[in-house]
């Protein structure tokens, strides 16, 4: 178990707790977040597009091919953007900050 | 164009064809209403190259195979489709429902099974300030009018088929700029070296970046501001094709007087019917106590939902439950 810290639409910072096996989308929208999530978590929409927004995105899987020709159909994509449903939560990645990308 | 039917299904999904099936069986014609501009519904459009491993005795089967298999069952049943339409209204009618689309298709029929599962495939819109002003007038999500561009300056913006294709056509009659986030794409290798091709003969401008601001007045762009690493610059803008993929909305049903939860169609489990008689919802679209979204729940609704069909096509009728296995009369309607 352990805790994200996610940056909605609003600017309001949500602590969610996060346990292994979940997706970081899963967990986002299972919160009752504003994530839409159209596929259902299968890489193949980017609805879930957040950004990551501390340290932690250096114990992050590199982002394969799949999830970087996904994010052309996002909007706004930074160098820190990722798809949720590509980021299984694990518990190195307590205290991950995240932001809910404009839509 | 009119048309008379038994059943109407909303929703050319693999959900809404196997419904021809069941109906097909019971004698019913079905006519098919889709917004995209091809059958199949999310598995063709999102995922037709993605393996699905739930379907009953398919360890493993792609989206688009799904699809043409229903295709081949269905045949016999000759289903009807009227593609790259939304139902847009309903209307009680006699004996029935009359349900007209956005291309002006009026189709009558006893009974409306809506298969929609997210919705409608829309296009995606860009997050962008004022956006809607500029939508129809010199933003457009298609090309309708070739003849409107000649000439003028177009931004297309995007990496996948819709946004290559667009730039290679529209590259011999218009000043035709391609944005996208990084000089990949995964539009078909064809029409990436085409593209490739026209940039180095300078019949296309390629610019690395992303949309940030649109610049305009009264609904007609001026220019665009758009980013890339961090930096902001402008480019000037007569027509802006933004090509994002698709995205699902519910979409007029929401109107019909259907309840809803939660934009879901609420339905009994004994028959699939919605809150208004001879109306009913199948597959993702619908919710009950202990719904899941997969699509064998969708096929199991659909035989289901035919049963009570029937009886409003046939009120005089008895049905008597047959077997495919062993029924000559199924047997001849199959045509095997």
């Amino acid at each position: 178990m352990g805790t994200l810290k996610v940056k909605d639409r609003d600017g309001l910072i949500h602590e969610l707790n996060a346990k292994s096996g979940s997706t970081i989308m899963e967990i986002i929208r299972d919160a009752g977040l504003d994530i839409e999530a159209a596929c259902g978590g299968c890489c193949a929409c980017a609805t879930c597009h957040v950004y990551v927004t501390n340290d932690k995105i250096q114990k992050l899987k590199l982002i394969d091919d799949d999830e970087e020709s996904m994010l052309d159909q996002a909007f706004s994509v930074l160098n820190n953007s990722r798809l949720g449903c590509q980021i299984e939560y694990s518990d190195d990645l307590d205290g991950m900050e995240l932001t809910l990308a404009p839509e | 164009m009119s048309h008379k039917t038994d059943v109407i299904i909303i929703g050319a999904g693999p959900v809404g064809l196997f419904a021809v099936f069941e109906l097909g069986l019971l004698n019913l014609k079905c006519h098919l209403i889709d917004n995209l501009d091809k059958i199949g519904g999310q598995c063709s459009e999102l995922y037709p190259e993605k393996p699905i491993y739930d379907i009953p005795a398919y360890p493993k089967i792609y989206g688009q195979e799904l699809t043409d298999n229903l295709m081949l069952q269905v045949k016999p049943f000759e289903p009807v489709f009227h593609l790259n339409q939304q139902a847009e209204s309903i209307l009680k009618v006699n004996d029935g429902w009359q349900v007209d689309t956005t291309e002006g298709t009026i189709i009558v029929a006893k009974c409306i099974v809506i298969a929609a599962g997210a919705g409608s495939f829309v296009p995606r819109r860009p997050p962008l300030e004022n956006i809607k002003i500029y939508e129809g007038k010199s933003i457009f999500y298609s090309v309708r009018d070739r003849s409107k561009l000649k000439n003028k300056k177009i931004l297309i913006v995007g990496g996948g088929d819709s946004a290559l294709d667009w730039a290679n056509d529209l590259a011999s009659i218009a000043d035709v700029t391609l944005m996208h986030r990084r000089k990949e794409f995964r539009a078909a290798p064809v029409s990436v070296s085409k593209m490739l091709k026209l940039e180095e003969d300078k019949k296309i401008h390629f610019q690395l970046g992303q949309l940030s601001e649109l610049i305009g007045k009264d609904g007609l762009l001026k220019k665009i501001k758009y980013t890339h690493e961090e930096k902001d610059d402008l480019i000037d803008v007569d027509f802006l094709f933004p090509f994002f993929g698709l995205k699902m909305e519910l979409g007029p049903i929401a109107s019909w007087g259907i309840n809803l939860h939660e934009n879901l169609i609420k339905v009994d489990t004994e028959k699939f019917e919605t809150s208004v008689p001879s109306i009913f919802a199948i597959g993702d679209i619908n919710t009950y106590p202990g719904k899941l979204k997969l699509i064998l729940c969708g096929f199991h609704e659909a035989a289901l939902m035919a049963q009570k069909c029937f009886t409003y096509c046939y009120p005089d009728k008895k049905n008597i439950f047959k077997y495919t296995t062993s029924s000559k009369d199924l047997h001849k309607k199959l045509g095997v």
